[in-house]
């Protein structure tokens, strides 16, 4: 009976996150654009996976996610090797991005830009191999990205100085990259960190920050994905700046 | 209807190839390099399982219901004929795309809202804090950050000014505010940033931003079209900052009224 009513609440509260997307959807549908709603059934079927499936998500987050990637975290704090830890946090990095869906699409946009700047030869061979550097070079940025944020964990840095470096090296390489490369290398940051990778790289770091002595996993513990979406940007200047 | 069940198991199929490299890199280091038993390993696959078979429901009913209709409404929105059809002098302004900040507004924070990685981090920051980060709060700062640079983004593309004019001063506001903020809420404020822009919020941004700079007159959907996921990483470090300001800002009012007041001596009454 309990656990039969903690199912139908945390539906509810799925739903509730949804809510707003169906009324915005909802009002300039009727309202603005005045016309009916398409395949009315479709979308309330539509929905209904969306709240089973955001429940599903949230319950596999705190058994599977969160859990492992705390374990993790303490398993490497008590074993003490920093190279290792490294290593990982590059694997998890790379691995993560190099099959990111919207990584994929945005980099095939990139390089249908490219051919019509008249960068690279308008052929689909170039395209591809402009496309699939541009994936590996982000996947590459992302891993440096998080061994740089559990480096900075390891050894207490203030975050905001590396922001400042970042954000340094951001706007420098805007000034010299082509024009045509730094819309989509602004976005490229944002791409980046799926929704399976947000969890576990948050799990990590709140983990390692609250088993290492001295640090403070609110001060010291988040930051990862800060990392993670600026990198790219300033190496798919350089990308574009290269090739 | 049929074919929505027989797309699910495909989204579950793709989930799954998503997952794989994931699973490797989380199990081989736990297995090769590091060699301790896992707590609940039975717990934590089914958990994996969980996450897996949800992210598969979650896309395939964006996909089903609420993209194919956002999308629509984007290039509806942004349609010259139907901005057209508010103005009369039949010169287009950039106030004109009114309806089109509206909704880019409502759309950036209602996407927000439902963003899962969103709500992993607010859960977990609301833990880590001992409950004093609401998931609320936090949820709503970011989504009001991501309404308002998308809004932004949007007439950045109709007026068809250098993105980096705004991501630059964007980045010394956020420098300024970082010197001023209080120190726990910095690192958080900045993961923020990164976490808004996944499953839900970029199919929809996108389809507004190249509709539009496909749409208004001198614009190069190539060149214009990108920068919205930018502008919604970007605001909501600045909203986030600016709640955690406002909140500590609050506080120290409070507490200063409060002694304020404990130091006048009160009237005698008659």
């Amino acid at each position: 009976m309990n656990s039969l009513k903690a199912v139908w609440s945390a539906l509810f509260e799925s739903f509730r996150d949804l809510l707003p997307i169906i009324l915005v959807i909802g009002f300039f549908q009727l309202a603005v654009l005045q016309q009916p709603i398409p395949n009315f059934g479709e979308i309330v079927i539509g929905i209904v996976f969306v709240v089973i499936g955001l429940t599903l998500f949230v319950q596999g987050l705190n058994m599977g996610l969160f859990p492992i990637g705390e374990t993790m975290a303490y398993a490497f704090a008590s074993k003490g090797n920093i190279f290792w830890l490294l290593c990982f946090a590059f694997a998890l990095g790379f691995g993560t991005t190099i099959a990111e869906p919207a990584l994929i699409a945005v980099a095939n946009e990139a390089a249908s830009i490219a051919a019509t700047g008249g960068m690279i030869a308008d052929n689909q061979q170039d395209r591809d191999s402009y496309a699939q550097g541009l994936r590996y070079t982000v996947a590459i940025s992302v891993g440096f990205a998080i061994i740089i944020g559990v480096f900075r964990i390891i050894k207490g840095w203030p975050i905001q100085y590396l922001i400042v470096i970042g954000y340094s090296g951001v706007v420098i390489m805007t000034v010299f990259a082509p024009p045509e490369i730094i819309g989509i290398a602004y976005d490229s940051g944002g791409v980046t960190t799926s929704t399976i990778t947000v969890p576990l790289v948050t799990a990590l770091g709140v983990g390692l920050a609250s088993s290492i002595k001295g640090r403070n996993p609110m001060i010291d513990g988040f930051g990862l994905i800060a990392f993670a979406s600026l990198t790219p940007m300033i190496f798919v200047m350089g990308y574009g700046m290269l090739v | 209807m049929m074919h929505l069940f027989i797309d699910l198991v495909y989204v579950i199929l793709d989930t799954v190839w998503d997952v794989v490299p994931i699973a490797a890199i989380i199990f081989g280091f736990q297995f090769v390099i590091l060699r301790k038993p896992v707590p609940n390993l039975k717990r934590i696959i089914i958990g994996f399982l969980l996450v897996l078979l949800g992210l598969g429901f979650f896309l395939e009913g964006l996909q089903a219901a609420l993209f194919p209709l956002g999308r629509l409404m984007a290039q509806q929105l942004t349609d010259p004929a139907f901005i057209a059809s508010n103005n009369s002098d039949g010169i287009l302004q950039w106030w004109d795309y009114y309806w089109v900040y509206l909704f880019a507004f409502a759309i950036g924070f209602a996407t927000t809202i439902a963003e899962p990685s969103l709500l992993a981090v607010a859960i977990k920051a609301n833990q880590v804090s001992a409950g004093a980060i609401g998931t609320w709060g936090l949820r709503i700062a970011v989504a009001l950050g991501v309404a308002i640079g998308i809004a932004l983004g949007v007439f950045r593309i109709v007026t068809g000014t250098p993105l980096y004019w705004y991501i630059i001063s964007g980045y010394v506001f956020v420098l300024v505010q970082t010197m001023f903020a209080p120190r726990l809420i910095i690192a958080l404020a900045y993961d923020s940033g990164g976490v808004t822009t996944s499953t839900v919020t970029v199919p929809l941004v996108a389809a507004l931003g190249l509709g539009l700079a496909s749409t208004v007159p001198g614009r190069n959907p190539l060149l214009d079209g990108f920068g919205l996921i930018a502008f919604a990483s970007l605001f909501p470090i600045m909203s986030v900052l600016g709640y955690a300001q406002l909140s500590e800002w609050k506080e120290r009012r409070n507490q200063h009224s409060a002694s304020r007041q404990a130091a006048i001596p009160k009237k005698p009454t008659q």
